[in-house]
């Protein structure tokens, strides 16, 4: 059963309607209601397809935040074979909300490393929904540079809030963790590639998404803040979410003009959550595509490769 | 090497720089609450002589006060694109850069200039908090790439004061994008084997504490100085509980192992001296207020005359 978000309503009212057609249909065996039901599907797939057509930014943020969005630990599961969960930051705890290890990618030996929202309540908080602690990124940072020693290719999948606003994060130097794990990304002499699989927030998303290459999937965010703390700073009303995600500029499409994405990912109609099997694979054929392009590049090429890519980056603003 | 660009120009623009302040103006600590006369507080530093609370300085005033003789020479920072995201909130991006750079007087957040202290020539990059809350976006990015470049370039240590509320939202991604940026900064000068010295001022928060504020070869804080991730209003509000005293202050991040030091301004250019001289593997400094740096012989006449004549004016 799928959750609707509120500008699905409509949609969710049809696809009701022929639920409930059908199971009447179920009770009495004389009804006949074949036709009537494909009429109310044939309209919620047109609808479906309306509302997904031209997403407005913060219909997007909405998408990227669906609970019944692929995880990382979905893709993990499924692109992934003899994933090795290693844990620990040496130094403190294991983030549950960065999962990371040795995997194999098509039988090539890698390094994979992601935020993990969760799905129920216990995993949500378990994976303190996704927002990570310091402890997190300097696990990132000590696989990466395992990675980097032993010529492993790298992939981050990237979805977060943001940061863990705590008063321990704080503490153990949250801002030094992150700004430790881009630097890491900048640094290591393998091939490193990131996708954007939901929300990509602030900071907790750099740290990961220095990357060679970046996807983002059709209906990701990836933003310096969130529409709703951009809102409140800027307009001194969180409520203008709205307003905040059409000037920040966070889709997909706009990061893909201004350089930041390199690749759109097409997502299944009515988004990842609906065709999660079909997202998943286009994500898998995405990471491929990738690493095929910087496959013949050594560690040097890599890291001048990355450099120039960040340095470069804006330079013509919404023109690029 | 131009002359006049790298000597006689600073030094005019600091005679004439000088904003015109009526002697008798008097200055509210916000802190103890103390009167204090401007040119006093003004030498010294913004730092309240009474109970020693540190205000705002502007990088110029810094720089003043930290260059030998209060020479610099500033370096032109790339212009990038105008308003990039053509962002407007309640009020257009242009507007909020307009009236910035008139109440600042500056054209940016980030002041970057070449001098001596001590007689050691360094680069050094200041952010200005007093324009758009020092806010890291494209400009300030690459005042920080320009800055390291110059000092790869002439092979002097970078010191950087930070100050700024985070990234610049009116930039959206590009600004968050300054933090891998200036991380390739900070990386070139690591390569080329030069200090780079952080010094973290009030207040440093959000995406610039987490990228290059954090990446010194040491890291000094002036005292009582804000720096964190996450302010303490977004913090208290997750967790929903009182912050303890003192919690994000210099002090309580150098009890957490974050920072090498919390120095007074009013020291901190004797430290950074006594620092970079170390690093760069030089002989101790001589102490004291300093002259400005002579310029190099064939010009020295043409030069003087140059300045007296400007002085006179
Ligand atoms: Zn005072």
């Amino acid at each position: 059963m799928t959750q609707y978000l509120d500008f699905e309503k409509p949609l969710a009212e049809i696809e009701g309607k022929a639920e409930e057609l059908r199971a009447m249909a179920r009770a009495n065996e004389e009804m006949d209601v074949a036709e009537e039901a494909a009429a109310l599907d044939a309209k919620a797939a047109s609808l479906l397809e309306d509302l997904y057509k031209d997403l407005t930014p913060w219909r997007k943020c909405q998408v990227a935040r669906h609970p019944e969005r692929p995880h990382c630990k979905d893709y993990i599961d499924a692109l992934f074979t003899d994933y090795t969960p290693l844990a620990g930051d040496r130094n403190f705890a294991d983030d549950h909300a960065v999962m990371g290890g040795l995997a194999r990618f098509d039988g090539q030996p890698v390094v994979v490393i992601g935020h993990e929202k969760g799905t129920d309540t216990k995993s949500r908080i378990e994976r303190n929904f996704g927002m990570a602690r310091p402890e997190g990124y300097r696990k990132a940072i000590r696989l990466m540079e395992m990675a980097g020693r032993f010529g492993l290719p790298v992939i981050t999948l990237v979805d977060t809030p943001g940061a863990y606003p705590g008063k321990g994060a704080e503490e153990r130097g949250q801002s030094e963790a992150i700004a430790r794990s881009t630097e890491m990304c900048l640094k290591i002499g393998v091939p490193l590639v990131s996708v954007i699989i939901g929300e990509g927030g602030s900071g907790g998303a750099v740290a990961f998404a220095t990357a060679n290459r970046v996807a983002m999937l059709e209906h990701s965010v990836y933003s310096v803040i969130s529409p709703e703390g951009c809102a409140s700073i800027l307009w001194k009303d969180a409520e203008k979410m709205r307003e905040a995600a059409e000037a920040l500029r966070l889709t997909a499409q706009d990061l893909h003009k201004l350089g930041v994405a390199d690749r759109v990912i097409v997502e299944p109609k009515g988004g990842a959550h609906r065709d999660r099997v079909a997202a998943v694979t286009s994500v898998g054929h995405m990471i491929e595509a990738m690493l095929g392009e910087l496959k013949d590049m050594d560690g040097d090429a890599l890291v001048a490769d990355r450099r120039k890519k960040f340095l470069d980056m804006g330079s013509k603003g919404l023109a690029a | 090497m131009n002359w006049i660009t790298n000597y006689v120009r600073p030094r005019i623009n600091s005679i004439f720089s000088r904003r015109e302040v009526p002697e008798n103006l008097w200055h509210k600590c916000d802190e103890c609450g103390s009167m204090l006369f401007h040119r006093e507080l003004a030498d010294n530093l913004n730092v309240c002589t009474e109970c020693d609370h540190h205000m705002a300085i502007t990088p110029r005033a810094r720089f003043k006060g930290l260059f030998d003789g209060g020479i610099f020479a500033e370096i032109d920072v790339p212009e990038p694109t105008a308003d990039p995201l053509h962002f407007r909130d309640q009020k257009k991006y242009p507007d909020r850069m307009r009236s910035a750079q008139k109440s600042t007087g500056e054209k940016e957040a980030m002041l970057v200039a070449t001098g001596e202290i001590g007689r050691t020539p360094i680069v050094a990059a200041a952010q200005d908090f007093s324009f758009m809350g020092g806010s890291m976006g494209m400009y300030v990015g690459n005042a920080i790439i320009a800055a390291a470049e110059k000092a790869v370039e002439l092979k002097r240590p970078l010191v950087l004061f930070s100050a700024a509320g985070g990234a610049r939202m009116q930039e959206g991604i590009l600004s968050l994008m300054q933090m891998p940026r200036t991380t390739v900064a900070v990386q070139m000068l690591k390569e080329a084997g030069l200090p780079y010295i952080v010094v973290l001022t009030h207040p440093t928060t959000g995406g610039v504490t987490a990228s290059y504020a954090m990446l010194g070869d040491v890291h000094i804080s002036e005292p009582n100085a804000l720096i964190c991730f996450a302010g303490p209003r977004v913090i208290e509000q997750t967790i929903r509980e009182k912050l303890p005293e003192g919690f994000q202050r210099a002090e309580y991040l150098l009890d957490h192992g974050m920072l090498d030091r919390v120095t007074k301004r009013t020291e901190m250019r004797e430290e950074l001296i006594t620092i970079t001289r170390m690093l760069m593997n030089q002989p101790p400094a001589v102490k004291g207020d300093l002259p400005a740096p002579e310029p190099e012989v064939e010009e020295e006449t043409t030069a003087k005359t140059t300045v007296d004549e400007a002085a006179k004016e």
